[in-house]
């Protein structure tokens, strides 16, 4: 059990955090806090995928030393992806064979996966903006109705549904 | 250029988005025309795409973008652009709503945000633009940043309404984020069972490496379908809609109730059928009959919600709910077990193909209602709708066109509306679904009393109390006409025309929909 | 035989092409009439040339398009239509020129929507006449129930909006509840939209039950046959002008009504399906039920457009009863049966009975301002030709000779009698007492109880001549369908020839 815990820990935190965040942005009352649970919940969700990407404990970040000038990074994406979701690759060596491309392309299973890094990278951008223009809606909401707190707002909300 | 058109139709107005952000700074007046043919070359470009899409053998047209093509890389590496028959359809859908509602935005604009123009417009574009790339997308990831597009721009243009809006926009955008985090997370779980991103990919792995039965594939369905929910406004994960739409400004109304939730549906179809793929979907999960009993009570939750409301465009805005109903349904008609007997989605889907064209006419069909309102409103001074009296006498052209849409929103023939329930309900009885008929039923009478109760009141005006000595009454001349400007009439005119024109065709537009449902229905390959 | 013709379809367009003139001319009230009346004499000839065809066996047919998989809009004049067809349009004429009189003679507000909604109504009623298949019929239904509101609610009063909610309230409430229903439910059976020439496709595909409850849904889903329970909509019209009331609520709208019904029982069922149904039977109770309760309604209304109202209500009954004894099982193998030679042909005599009487009611109004039938003593003085109108109308729908009415009564009780129910004959009969004793009297009070001279101002003499003529047009019509009714018969009967089971 101590171990089923401990081999998926990271996923675990982003299990907590995700609950966290949902919870702060459904119960809070406060703007802002529903805000920060926001932020939470999105880092979460980039906990989750940069978790995804990791492959074993040798495994590097996923930066090319420099190759001559015949590296062909078609092929090598192109490997990097095709293999991700054969467990381990064990064939890998097979596979380069069926390539010719040569002796020059790095093992992948010595880099992690960067496709999820990457996708991350617009997800914070979005994350960002999302933040961003959330903080401006809240603004305009402050400078019209004067508070932040939920309760006080829907019931000022209603007063000029009425009148 | 022709076979850059599945890119050129996102381009043109998110180009032209950029300038009018950056001109307009300088010439407002150049918004509204840069706007207007940014979505002139969206519509030309989509509808060169469909018949590119209809020509060709296969019913479909790929498009990788940036070069990264299927021959020299594994599928999903790239992001690929997939037209087929249906989201070829809801693409021209789009460009010709997001069309009609620039024309249409140009009073409200200038009354509702003034000064504000290269900011609306800028924003209006770009959600026309993430609507498009949700619609056109093969990738699952590049459609969560679409999706956040297109959501972004919309929470923007609703807060920038009225005080209540900004209130109505947070909310909005905290249900939003929640549903587009879910879908992420939901991809998320698909990658590491698939390692693919490419919606085909992911499917062709999930049926060849017979991942139907992992429990992860079921966590990231439920995740997606999750998120998809809170997007879809289907009950009861609708609350923020009508508050949003309801409250947004007049212009913004016009765009994002026609074609938010219905891009949604789509979203939603694409994920079940190739995504996942309907053996999953209606075999492996057997959610059939609870996700149609939820439609059953959302069409009727909807339609009684409408009921009690005073509010003209809150009251469409419940009716949204139960249109959603009706579409969410009418994709869960399909009874369990079907794929595995070797019945084809081609011939026992009707539901499905009901689906697909009320996507097309309830888009229409919103938007003239919104469009109708939008115009009846400005000439009321009021969105309450017992001050909607005597406006048949006012402005009957508005009033005309809102009566054609009130008659679609019942089913009445040959308005589209009539044929998407017809599709849906002759769905229901093969499937032998009568709650979902008896829901369809029912919303349409309930429709018919609220559409007349606003009719009623447009048409009699103020009842005079006493009679004469002839029984008849004595009627003042409640002033003449004065009906609205050209820029409000034409898209009104034009989008009742098509309500008409989408009823007429509908076998057209069905023959189509079963044609995509058959691509389906062989592997998706065509 | 049939043959492929353009005539069904210009029978419904000429209304609305006339719409358009109307509209354009409707700055010149002479030229916009005339308008009008150049479409329904256009409509009448083109119906009346296609009747040598019909007679003679063969029917012009025009297919539109086919609008869903498998389902054409169709319009066919076969012999049933085409008796409906003629009524209608040769009584829109006479109407027509009614219709001046009144609207003009009471000054009325919105003459071009009037007009211009009546072309679009005849055009939809052309347009259930001619119907091929369930579907068609059914497009046509909502067309006249939704063309027709505006003209109820002519008045925009709040009596007008009243009776306008309970008017679309039941027909539309009933039309999307249950008839369109039951036609997705067939079509998606069938995966046709069961033409009326081939009943037999519907009843290989359902068993008895589901017969019987489609039979039920479709009878009770076309609420302007006035079958009770769902017949309140039709005094509520009565808030209409009175030209409204005498050609769509007597002749037009109403005959749509049972006319749908007729069809349902000889087009979508066949035969043997209908006697294999049990709960065939019920339509026949509900529908003598009908004929008894109005009957008794109408005896204790004064207003004399309700009181008519009710006694619509109760002939539509007559031909409801006459074509649901269709089920009853011992008319299997009966080559053309009785009732329903008396069902068509009480559709027509009915008609110009009933617009008789409401023509006069109209005319008394115009010229007196009289609604209720306590003031119409002595009034028949004062406007001779009217009231003997309203009597001869009166005996049409009665039953009495010399009125065509007569003919089509003694072939429904003749089929009563065939179809072995004889509770139904004894009700027909009652009924036919009862109208004696609600219409009778207000001829009789308008000539023989003079007290009431007093209650007129002054001068209260015959309405405009275009209101009294055409009431003693359609007066001398009833008489003459009594002595010329043969070539009317033979084509009811060769409308029952061709409901026979093939």
């Amino acid at each position: 059990m101590e171990e089923f815990i401990q081999s998926r820990f990271n996923y675990w935190i982003y299990v907590i955090l995700m609950m966290i965040g949902l919870w702060g942005m459904i119960s809070k009352n406060n703007l802002i806090k529903k805000l920060i649970g926001m932020s939470i919940f999105q880092t979460a969700i980039i906990l989750f995928y940069v978790s995804v990407a990791v492959k074993s404990e040798t495994a590097n970040i996923p930066i090319l030393p420099h190759h001559g000038h015949d590296y062909s990074p078609k092929i090598a994406f192109a490997h990097a992806v095709s293999d991700d979701h054969e467990n381990g690759g064990h064939d890998d060596h097979a596979g380069h064979q069926a390539h010719p491309v040569g002796p020059k392309i790095p093992d992948p299973d010595g880099y992690a996966n960067p496709l999820p890094h990457v996708l991350m990278l617009t997800a914070i951008v979005v994350g960002v903006a999302t933040l961003g223009l959330a903080l401006a809606i809240t603004q305009k909401i402050y400078r019209e109705y004067g508070t932040l707190e939920e309760d006080q707002l829907l019931e000022k909300v209603r007063a000029d549904d009425h009148g | 250029m022709v076979e850059h058109a599945p890119v050129l139709l996102m381009v043109v107005p998110l180009l032209a988005a950029v300038f009018c952000a950056l001109l307009g700074l300088r010439w407002k007046a150049l918004c509204l025309p840069l706007t207007i043919i940014g979505f002139i070359a969206a519509l030309y470009f989509s509808v060169i795409t469909f018949l590119q899409v209809s020509a060709s053998s296969d019913h479909q047209v790929i498009y990788f973008l940036g070069g990264w093509n299927a021959s020299e890389f594994p599928r999903g590496v790239g992001i690929e652009y997939r037209v087929d028959l249906l989201n070829g359809m809801l693409l021209i859908v789009i460009a010709a709503v997001a069309l009609l509602a620039a024309i249409f935005s140009k009073q409200f604009v200038s009354m509702e945000t003034p000064g504000k123009e290269p900011q609306y417009y800028a924003l209006f574009l770009l959600l026309a633009v993430g609507l498009m790339g949700m619609t056109i997308t093969a990738d699952a990831f590049n459609l969560y940043v679409l999706l956040e597009v297109s959501s972004l721009t919309s929470y923007a243009l609703i807060a920038m309404g009225s005080r209540r809006a900004s209130v109505a926009a947070f909310q909005y955008l905290i249900m939003g984020t929640i549903g587009a985090s879910f879908y992420l997370l939901g991809v998320g779980y698909l990658y590491i069972k698939t390692g693919s991103l490419n919606m085909q990919g992911i499917h062709d792995i999930l049926i060849g490496e017979g991942l139907l039965e992992s429990p992860a594939v079921y966590v990231a369905f439920l995740l997606i379908f999750v998120g998809v929910w809170i997007k879809l406004a289907f009950f009861p994960l609708s609350t923020w809609l009508p508050n949003a739409y309801s409250r947004a400004p007049t212009a913004t109304g016009c765009i994002i109730a026609p074609l938010m939730t219905k891009v949604s549906v789509y979203i939603m179809l694409r994920i079940m059928l190739t995504v996942f793929g309907p053996e999953y979907v209606y075999d492996e999960l057997s959610w059939s009959g609870p996700m149609v009993w939820i439609a059953v009570v959302a069409i009727i939750a909807g339609s009684i919600l409408a009921l009690g409301q005073k509010d003209l465009r809150r009251m469409l805005s419940y009716l949204i709910i139960a249109e959603v109903g009706y579409m969410v349904g009418g994709a869960w008609l399909l009874a369990p077990g079907g794929m595995a007997r070797g019945e084809s989605l081609y011939s026992t889907a009707t539901g499905l193909v009901g689906t697909g064209y009320h996507i097309i006419s309830d888009a229409a069909m919103t938007l003239c209602l919104f469009l109708a309102v939008g115009a009846m409103i400005v000439k009321a001074g009021s969105s309450r709708i017992e001050d909607m009296k005597g406006l048949f006498r006012k402005c009957p052209v508005t009033m005309a066109c809102f009566v054609v849409g009130a008659l679609a929103m019942i089913g009445v023939p040959p308005t589209c509306g009539f044929f998407s329930k017809w599709y849906l309900i002759s769905g229901a009885f093969e499937a032998g679904r009568w709650e979902f008929a008896a829901a369809l039923i029912i919303s349409s009478l309930v429709n018919a009393v609220l559409f007349f109760r606003i009719i009623e009141f447009a048409y009699f005006g103020k009842l005079p109390e006493v009679d004469d000595a002839h029984g008849h009454h004595q009627r003042h001349d409640e002033g003449g006409m004065e009906e609205n400007p050209p820029s409000m009439l034409v898209p009104l005119v034009l989008a009742s025309v098509a309500l008409i024109a989408i009823g007429l065709f509908n076998k057209e537009i069905a023959g189509y929909l079963s044609q995509f449902l058959n691509t389906v229905a062989m592997g998706g390959q065509g | 035989m049939e043959i492929y013709s353009i005539k069904p379809l210009l029978a419904f367009l000429a209304p609305l092409l006339g719409l358009v003139f109307i509209n354009l001319l409707r700055k010149k009230p002479n030229w916009r009439e005339g308008a009008t009346f150049v479409a329904a004499f256009t409509q009448c000839g083109i119906v009346f040339s296609m009747l040598p065809d019909a007679l003679a066996g063969n029917y012009h047919v025009f297919t539109f398009l086919e609008i869903l998989p498998d389902v054409h809009i169709r319009l066919r004049a076969d012999p049933m239509g085409m008796i409906f067809a003629m009524v209608a349009s040769t009584l829109w004429i006479v109407t027509t020129l009614y219709g001046i009189g009144y609207m003009r003679g009471l000054k009325e507000h919105a003459q071009t929507r009037f007009f211009s909604f009546f072309a679009v109504s005849l055009g939809a009623t052309i347009g259930v006449a001619f119907a091929a298949n369930l579907f068609t019929l059914y497009l046509f239904y909502e067309m006249l129930s939704l063309a027709t509101f505006p003209l109820v609610t002519h008045h925009q009063d709040r009596d007008a909006r009243g009776g306008g909610r309970t008017y679309l309230t039941y027909l539309l409430g009933t039309s999307v509840a249950f008839a369109l229903p039951a036609i997705i439910f067939i079509y998606a059976k069938t995966g046709s939209a069961v033409d009326f020439l081939s009943p037999e496709v519907l009843g290989a595909q359902i068993d008895p039950v589901m017969g019987g409850i489609l039979l039920l849904m479709l009878v009770f889903g076309f609420a302007k046959s006035g079958l009770m329970p769902f017949h309140s909509w039709l005094p509520g019209a009565m808030v209409a002008p009175t030209p409204v009331s005498a050609l769509l609520h007597a002749v037009a709208v109403v005959k749509v009504g049972v006319f749908c019904v007729i069809r349902v029982y000889t087009g979508v069922f066949d035969q043997d399906l209908l006697q294999s149904l049990d709960i065939g039977v019920i339509v026949t109770y509900f529908a003598a039920f009908t004929v008894l309760i109005s009957s008794l309604i109408a005896l204790s209304q004064d207003n004399l457009k309700r009181r008519l109202a009710f006694s619509t209500i109760g002939q539509l009954g007559y031909i409801t009863v006459g074509v649901s004894m269709l089920s009853s099982g011992a008319l299997s193998g009966v080559e053309s049966p009785q009732a329903m030679t008396g069902s068509i042909l009480h559709i027509a005599m009915h008609a110009c009975g009933k617009i008789t009487l409401f023509f006069c009611a109209g005319a008394i109004f115009v010229a007196s301002g009289c609604k209720y039938i306590s003031q119409l003593d002595g009034i028949g003085r004062r406007m001779p030709f009217t009231m003997i109108a309203f009597l001869i109308g009166a005996l049409s729908v009665i039953g009495l000779p010399p009125t065509g009415g007569v003919i089509s009564k003694w072939f429904l009780i003749m089929g009563a009698l065939e179809a072995k129910y004889l509770f139904v004959m004894v009700i027909l009969l009652t009924s036919s007492f009862l109208n004696i004793i609600y219409l009778l009297p207000i001829a009789v009070r308008a000539f023989f109880i003079p007290k009431n001279e007093g209650a007129f101002h002054g001068s209260v003499k015959e309405a405009p001549w275009q209101c009294v003529v055409p009431l003693c047009v359609t007066a001398v019509l009833s008489v003459l369908l009594f002595f010329f009714s043969g070539p009317l018969l033979e084509l009811c009967s060769s409308s029952a020839d061709f409901l026979k089971p093939r």
